[in-house]
C-alpha cells in the first residue's frame, strides 16, 4: 500500500537540514507520497527506512515482461478489482500453444505469427508462444526463431528446457513450471538464465509458499499458475489472488497464467481470464475465429473507463456513397459511432457519415457540453471538404439536437439542414421512408 | 503458510424472483423458474452460496424475421414460420425461459394468438416483448397481459418514456415487468424507483440494464452491472433487482455475427466466429452478474449452458 506524507514524514530523519532543497522533512514527504520526487534526493535516510519506502512504493502486483528481440509482453501492475475502480493495465499476452515435436512447426508459428486483425483502425496480433518440450527444446527453438520474433513460454521439465534456454540466451522466457518436486532446480534455472518463472500450486497457501522459496533464491519475475480444472475454480482462485495482492501480500504479488488450452471450452475459459484478473493467456492453437473476438474482449475490457475510445473524427464513407447520398452527422464517441455506422451500414443503404470532433462525448452529452453545436459542426462539414463529396448540400441531424437546426442552417449557407431520428436504430427506415 | 483468504460480507442482497405460474400457483407453467437471490458477487463460492442459477432464454418471434443473420434462419429452419413449433424447438434446444417478440405488423389478434399458442406448446415461463414502439407495444401487450391473467409472463419492455400502461395491466394481472434503461447506474435506480412508486410488488420487476455486444461497448454494460450489483450488494433497495440482458440480439446485429462474405479474413469462420461472438458477449456478462441471457443460436446456448453448469459447483 502506498504511505501517506506523513507515514513517510515518520521515516524521515526529521531534521529539516534542507539538503533535498525542500524546508522541511515534512514538505519532502509530501512530495514523494506525490511521486513528484526521489527519495534518493535525501542524503541522511536510513537503509531500514529505504527499505520500508520501497516496499511501500512497490506496485501490489510485480510487472512481470518478457522479452525477445526487440518485442516484450508484460503482465501485473494492475491496482484494482473492478474495471471501474480505476483502470486494468496490461493486457494479458495471448500466447499460442505448439509443441516441440510437431513437424510443422515453423509453418504453424509463421501462420499465427503474421496474423494481424483491424478493431475500430488499432491492428492486434497475438503475443507469443508457449512451447512443449516434447522433443529436443534447443532444434525446436531454433526452429521457431526463423518463424518470430515474439517472446516465448517454455514447458518442460528441468533437463528438457536447459537446451532450450541456451538456444534463447540474451531473451527472457518465461519457464513452466516450478512445483514442489522441483521448484530448486527450476529456481536454479531460471536465475541462470534470467528467465521469468510460473510457480505451479493447488492453493493460495502453497503458492506463497513456493514463491517464497524461489525469491529467496534470487528470482523475482515469477507468475502464478492456481492450476484451476473448472470455470468456478478458476473464478474463485483468480479473485483469491487479486484480492490478496491488493492487500499487500507480497508472496502471491505476481500475475496470473490461464491455461483455457486445456479447458472443456477452450474460449469461454479464455473470456473468463481477460475479464477475471489472468496476466498470461494460453491457447491451443491458432484459430482466428476465437482469437479476433478474445482478442476485441481483451481491448473493451482494459479500455480505461475514464478514457474511453474515440473514433477519429472525420467523414467515413459506409457502403460506397454516391455524390447524391445523404450527409449524416453524429458525434466522435465510440459508441455513438458505432451505434449509427452499424446501423446504417446493417441496411445496406450507402451514405457519408461526417464525425464531428465532441471530445469523445454522445451527442445529447456533447450538446449540452457545448461540444456538439452549430459552429462545430460547420466547422466539420467544411473542414472535412463535404461539399467536394456531395451533389447534393444536404446534412441530417440527430434528432436529439434538432434545436439546432436553425443555427447550423446560419452557419453553412446553401446547405439544407434535415432532422433526422433520435436513436440510430430508427435510421433505417428514417432514410428508406423520409430521404426518397 | 496458512493465508487467511479475504471474505467479503455484505449487508444487502438481491431479491429472488419467480418467472411463470404452475397450475398450482394459478398459470398453466410445467415449472415457474426463480433466478436472483444472490448474497454476494457471481459465483465466489468461497464466500456464499449460489441460490439460483442463471438462466438462458431464447429469442423467438411472431412473424419470421427475414433480417436475422442468415445463420439463425438455417437452424432454426421452417419452425421459424410458427411460433409455436419455434417454441418447442427452442425448449429442446435448452431453454430455461422463452422470450416472444412481437412485430409491428403484428394485430392485436395475431398477438394474443401467438402468446397463446407459445403457452400452449411449451411448458416453459415466458417473457413477452412487445415491437418497441410506445403506442404499439401498450396496444399489444394490455390484452395479452389480461388473457393470460395468473401466468406471471414478464412483459416488455418498459423504459422511462414508456412504462405506466404495461406496469399497470402487469400489476392488475399478476405479471411481471422487465425495466430498461441505457447503460447507466443512476437511470437504472430511477426508472425502478418509478415502476415501484405506482405500486409494482418489488419481487415482480427484473432490470435489464441494456448491454453492447463484444466490440460495440460491452465494456459500458459489463462495468454497469458490476456496480449495480455491488450496490445492491451494498444495500441500495432500488438496484436489488434480478438483472436480465440480450446478448443474442446484440451480438447478432453485428457484421461480426451477421455475415460471411466481404468480411476480413483475419475473421476466420463465419459460423463459429459468430457463435463465439454471441457465446463470449453472454459470458462475459453472466460474471458481471446477468441472471437472465437472452440467446438465438441453439449453438451458444448449448455452450453457455455447460459453462453455467461449471460456474454454479462450488
Amino acid at each position: 500500500m502506498a504511505l501517506s506524507g506523513i507515514q513517510i514524514y515518520k521515516l524521515l530523519p526529521q531534521t529539516n537540514c534542507k539538503e533535498c532543497s525542500f524546508p522541511t522533512c515534512l514538505a519532502f514527504a509530501m512530495k514523494l507520497a506525490a511521486k513528484q520526487v526521489e527519495l534518493g534526493a535525501c542524503p541522511y535516510v536510513s537503509d531500514e527506512s529505504k527499505k520500508q519506502l520501497a516496499e511501500s512504493a512497490a506496485p501490489p502486483i510485480r510487472l512481470v515482461a518478457l522479452k525477445s528481440n526487440g518485442t516484450e509482453v508484460k503482465a501485473g501492475n494492475e491496482v484494482c478489482l473492478f474495471r471501474h475502480e480505476k483502470t486494468f493495465y496490461n493486457k494479458p499476452g495471448l500466447f499460442i500453444r505448439v509443441k516441440a515435436s510437431d513437424p510443422d512447426l515453423a509453418q504453424k508459428v509463421a501462420t499465427a505469427d503474421a496474423y494481424k486483425v483491424n478493431y475500430v483502425g488499432m491492428d492486434f496480433s497475438i503475443d507469443g508462444f508457449a512451447v512443449l518440450a516434447d522433443a529436443d527444446l534447443g532444434t525446436a527453438i531454433k526452429t521457431i526463431r526463423t518463424a518470430t520474433k515474439r517472446p516465448l513460454i517454455l514447458m518442460g521439465d528441468p533437463a528438457s528446457l536447459q537446451p532450450g534456454l541456451l538456444a534463447c540466451s540474451g531473451e527472457t522466457p518465461l519457464l513452466y513450471a516450478a512445483d514442489a518436486s522441483n521448484a530448486d532446480a527450476m529456481a536454479d534455472l531460471a536465475k541462470t538464465h534470467k528467465a521469468a518463472l510460473i510457480v505451479k500450486a493447488d492453493s493460495p497457501d502453497a503458492l506463497a509458499e513456493l514463491t517464497q522459496k524461489i525469491q529467496a533464491k534470487g528470482v523475482e519475475d515469477l507468475v502464478l499458475d492456481a492450476s484451476a480444472t473448472s470455470l468456478s475454480a478458476a473464478l474463485t482462485r483468480n479473485t483469491q489472488l487479486r484480492r490478496l495482492a491488493l492487500k499487500n501480500m507480497r508472496a502471491l504479488g505476481y500475475p496470473i497464467i490461464a491455461f483455457p488450452c486445456d479447458a472443456k471450452d477452450e474460449g469461454i475459459a479464455a473470456a473468463q481470464a481477460i475479464a477475471k484478473y489472468a496476466g498470461f493467456v494460453v491457447l491451443s492453437e491458432f484459430k482466428p475465429e476465437l482469437l479476433y473476438p478474445l482478442l476485441v474482449l481483451r481491448e473493451n475490457i482494459y479500455t480505461d473507463p475514464q478514457k474511453p475510445i474515440q473514433v477519429q473524427p472525420g467523414i467515413y464513407e459506409i457502403n460506397a456513397p454516391k455524390p447524391e447520398s445523404p450527409v449524416l452527422v453524429t458525434t466522435n464517441f465510440s459508441i455513438t459511432y458505432f451505434a449509427v455506422a452499424n446501423e446504417v451500414e446493417g441496411s445496406g443503404l450507402p451514405a457519408w457519415l461526417v464525425v464531428t470532433d465532441a471530445e469523445g462525448m454522445s451527442v445529447l452529452t456533447a450538446w449540452a457540453a457545448g461540444k456538439f453545436d452549430a459552429e462545430r459542426i460547420a466547422k466539420a462539414i467544411k473542414g472535412f471538404n463535404v461539399a467536394d463529396k456531395v451533389s447534393k448540400k444536404r446534412i441530417i441531424l440527430p434528432g436529439h439536437v434538432a434545436v439546432l437546426s436553425g443555427e447550423v442552417e446560419e452557419e453553412l449557407p446553401g446547405w439544407e439542414v434535415r432532422v433526422g431520428p433520435r436513436e440510430a436504430v430508427d435510421l433505417p427506415a428514417f432514410m428508406k421512408q423520409v430521404l426518397n | 503458510m496458512p493465508i487467511d483468504i479475504p471474505k467479503d460480507k455484505w449487508p444487502g442482497s438481491i431479491r429472488a424472483i419467480t418467472i411463470g405460474a404452475t397450475s398450482a400457483e394459478g398459470g398453466t407453467r410445467a415449472k415457474s423458474i426463480t433466478v436472483g437471490g444472490q448474497t454476494t458477487l457471481p459465483y465466489l463460492h468461497f464466500e456464499a452460496p449460489t441460490p439460483n442459477q442463471p438462466v438462458i432464454a431464447i429469442e423467438i418471434k411472431s412473424r419470421k424475421p427475414e433480417d436475422w443473420s442468415p445463420l439463425l434462419l438455417e437452424t432454426w429452419g421452417e419452425a421459424m414460420n410458427d411460433s409455436a413449433q419455434w417454441a418447442k424447438k427452442a425448449e429442446e434446444a435448452g431453454a430455461g425461459l422463452l422470450v416472444l417478440a412481437l412485430t409491428v405488423e403484428d394485430s392485436v389478434e395475431d398477438a394474443v394468438k401467438a402468446v397463446k399458442s407459445v403457452l400452449a406448446a411449451s411448458g416453459l415461463p415466458l417473457i413477452v416483448w412487445g415491437p418497441g414502439q410506445a403506442e404499439k407495444d401498450n396496444e399489444l401487450l394490455v390484452p395479452i397481459a389480461e388473457a393470460t391473467k395468473g401466468e406471471k409472463l414478464v412483459l416488455g419492455i418498459c423504459e422511462d418514456k414508456n412504462y405506466r400502461t404495461i406496469v399497470a395491466t402487469a400489476m392488475a394481472n399478476g405479471h411481471l415487468v422487465q425495466a430498461r434503461t441505457p447503460m447507466d447506474v443512476n437511470l437504472s435506480k430511477q426508472l425502478n424507483i418509478l415502476i415501484s412508486d405506482m405500486g409494482m410488488p418489488k419481487d415482480r420487476i427484473l432490470m435489464d440494464p441494456t448491454t453492447g455486444a463484444l466490440g460495440y461497448g460491452i465494456e459500458y454494460g459489463y462495468s454497469v452491472m458490476e456496480r449495480l450489483r455491488l450496490a445492491a450488494l451494498q444495500g441500495d433497495a432500488m438496484t436489488q433487482f434480478p438483472m436480465i440482458v440480450t446478448p443474442g440480439f446484440e451480438a447478432w446485429k453485428t457484421k461480426e455475427s451477421k455475415v460471411g462474405e466481404g468480411v476480413p479474413e483475419s475473421w476466420g469462420d463465419w459460423k463459429a466466429r459468430a457463435i463465439n461472438w454471441e457465446t463470449l458477449t453472454a459470458m462475459a456478462l453472466i460474471e458481471s452478474g446477468a441472471d437472465v441471457v437472452v440467446l438465438r443460436h441453439p449453438e451458444s446456448v448449448k455452450r453457455v449452458k455447460d459453462a453455467i453448469g461449471e460456474l454454479v459447483i462450488a
